[in-house]
């Protein structure tokens, strides 16, 4: 087989202009991880079925274990690690504090990054529609009616 | 995965050069589907054809009052289009029904159309499967096969497609516009999927140097009766074990038009011309709806685990039809079933 050049690449992680070069079978979830140090993001089912991997993608929440990193140059990121501004939390992790809406904290980050996309998406008001609209992300704790909480305290206050 | 090579094609006609010229290579969109098999190994593409930047992301209204919907709308956008939901608002509910937030934000129009089965046997590459290695024997069959298809099966195949939107795109009369070397051409989507037969793992009639550009819904979108209905083990973000897109056309209580699709029980969404004619002229109710279910399902065939399927099936259809006629279509929020 041919041998396979990394691919340059330029992605705007969290504000910063960050340039790569990757194989073209890296994964953003990959990247982030393994190249950017952002492990807040985190690998939990590798397919697309538990949503720990949520980030946002020009602002859309996504797998970031189902894109390959090369399609996405030229893209803005946003990680759990980028929601917090000058130290303040994004209103989002203060509310899944309060309402105590985690256990072992693995699936939290998509958790809340996904909640970021749901509130920009503004297509869910009733408990019902938050559960339905986050149902891409699975708890195996079962913190869920926490969520369902910590979610609805952050849309009050937005 | 396999390594591969990557290539960004600038333009369509790019694209079907592209894929002319190497016969294992592969065009990728959102990639939900895709990436997900070749992490599996089940796909082992040489090169992936990036065609993701391509123009196709509009939904335009077509001069007939349809509408045109670019291959590369993300199933998220599409759903929440604002004619779509007040035109077609069957497809919106299907769209819905399917995946999660983060996948529909991801997932093409066009590449939901060419999604593979979910079959557990077809992704574990331990396991004999004609459509993954043609003769190899079909594991499903005296297997685990809950999920499996009831209709149109073969000795060679009975996995399920699992779309839900492409059930209610086959519903609506949607067609397929494809481009390939030899020019453009329209497939009409109950023509799209095929049955397994022989071949199982030929899924579309799609030709492998064609690229999908766009989906056209006729004028026609039931919008004000019609239901998408989908039976699942979870109540979200789970393949349907049953799923009905039902449209009809009432005047004074009787059928002049009826539309049915069943999703999850055939290798293609199945839908029935005799079952359809049935219902029309007919008073709207339970007399009617049960003849229908009977006519869509004749021929059902369980494979021991997914025996359930038939009975659940034919209530299915007469549920969807009841909410389908009284204006209350099935909420994909608020699960419970009226």
């Amino acid at each position: 087989m041919p041998i396979i050049e990394k691919l340059p690449l330029t992605l705007i992680i969290n504000g910063v202009e960050t340039k790569l070069s990757v194989a073209p079978w890296t994964t953003l979830l990959d990247l982030l991880r393994d190249r950017a140090d952002l492990t807040g993001t985190k690998k939990g089912c590798d397919h697309g079925q538990c949503g720990a991997c949520t980030v946002l993608l020009d602002g859309r929440r996504i797998n970031s274990c189902l894109t390959l990193a090369v399609m996405q140059d030229g893209a803005r990121v946003t990680t759990v690690e980028g929601l917090a501004v000058d130290g303040s939390l994004h209103p989002l992790q203060q509310a899944f504090i309060d309402h105590d809406a985690f256990q072992c904290g693995y699936c939290t980050s998509g958790q809340i990054c996904s909640a970021v996309g749901l509130m920009a998406e503004g297509h869910a008001t009733t408990a019902d529609e938050i559960r339905e609209l986050m149902s891409g992300n699975i708890c195996r704790c079962g913190a869920y009616p926490n969520i369902v909480q910590a979610i609805q305290q952050a849309m009050a206050q937005s | 995965m396999t390594p591969f090579q990557y290539v960004r094609a600038i333009d369509v006609a790019e694209a079907v050069r592209l894929i002319a010229a190497d016969p294992s290579a592969k065009f990728i969109a959102g990639g939900t589907n895709l990436l997900d098999l070749m992490k599996e190994d089940v796909e082992r593409p040489s090169r992936l054809i990036d065609i993701s930047r391509l123009p196709l992301k509009t939904v335009e209204e077509t001069p007939e009052k349809g509408l045109r919907i670019g291959a590369l709308v993300p199933n998220a956008d599409l759903a929440y289009h604002s004619l779509v939901a007040q035109r077609y608002p069957m497809l919106a509910s299907a769209i819905l029904a399917g995946a999660s937030a983060q996948l529909r934000n991801m997932a093409s129009t066009g590449g939901n159309l060419l999604q593979r089965t979910r079959c557990a046997y077809f992704y574990d590459t331990a396991t004999p499967c004609n459509k993954r290695a043609a003769g190899t024997g079909c594991s499903a069959i005296g297997g685990l096969n809950r999920m499996h298809a009831i209709l149109g099966t073969s000795e060679m195949c009975i996995a399920a497609h699992p779309s839900d939107m492409c059930v209610a795109l086959t519903a609506l009369d949607a067609t397929v516009q494809v481009t390939g070397p030899g020019g453009e051409r329209t497939i009409a989507m109950s023509d799209f999927h095929r049955l397994p037969g022989d071949t199982p793992q030929l899924e579309t009639t799609l030709e492998r140097n064609e690229i999908i550009t766009a989906i056209a819904l006729p004028p026609q979108g039931f919008a004000a009766n019609y239901s998408y209905l989908k039976v699942r083990d979870r109540l979200s973000y789970a393949f349907a074990l049953v799923s009905v897109a039902a449209g009809l056309n009432l005047e004074g209580g009787r059928i002049t038009q009826a539309r049915l699709a069943l999703g999850s029980v055939a290798h293609k969404p199945w839908r029935d011309a005799a079952a359809e004619a049935a219902l029309q002229g007919q008073v709207a109710g339970p007399a009617a709806f049960t003849r229908a279910a009977d006519i869509l399902l004749r021929g059902a065939k369980g494979f021991g685990h997914n025996d359930f399927k038939i009975d659940l099936a034919h209530r299915a259809v007469v549920r969807a039809l009841t909410q389908a006629a009284n204006g209350t279509p099935q909420s994909q929020s608020n699960k419970k079933i009226a």
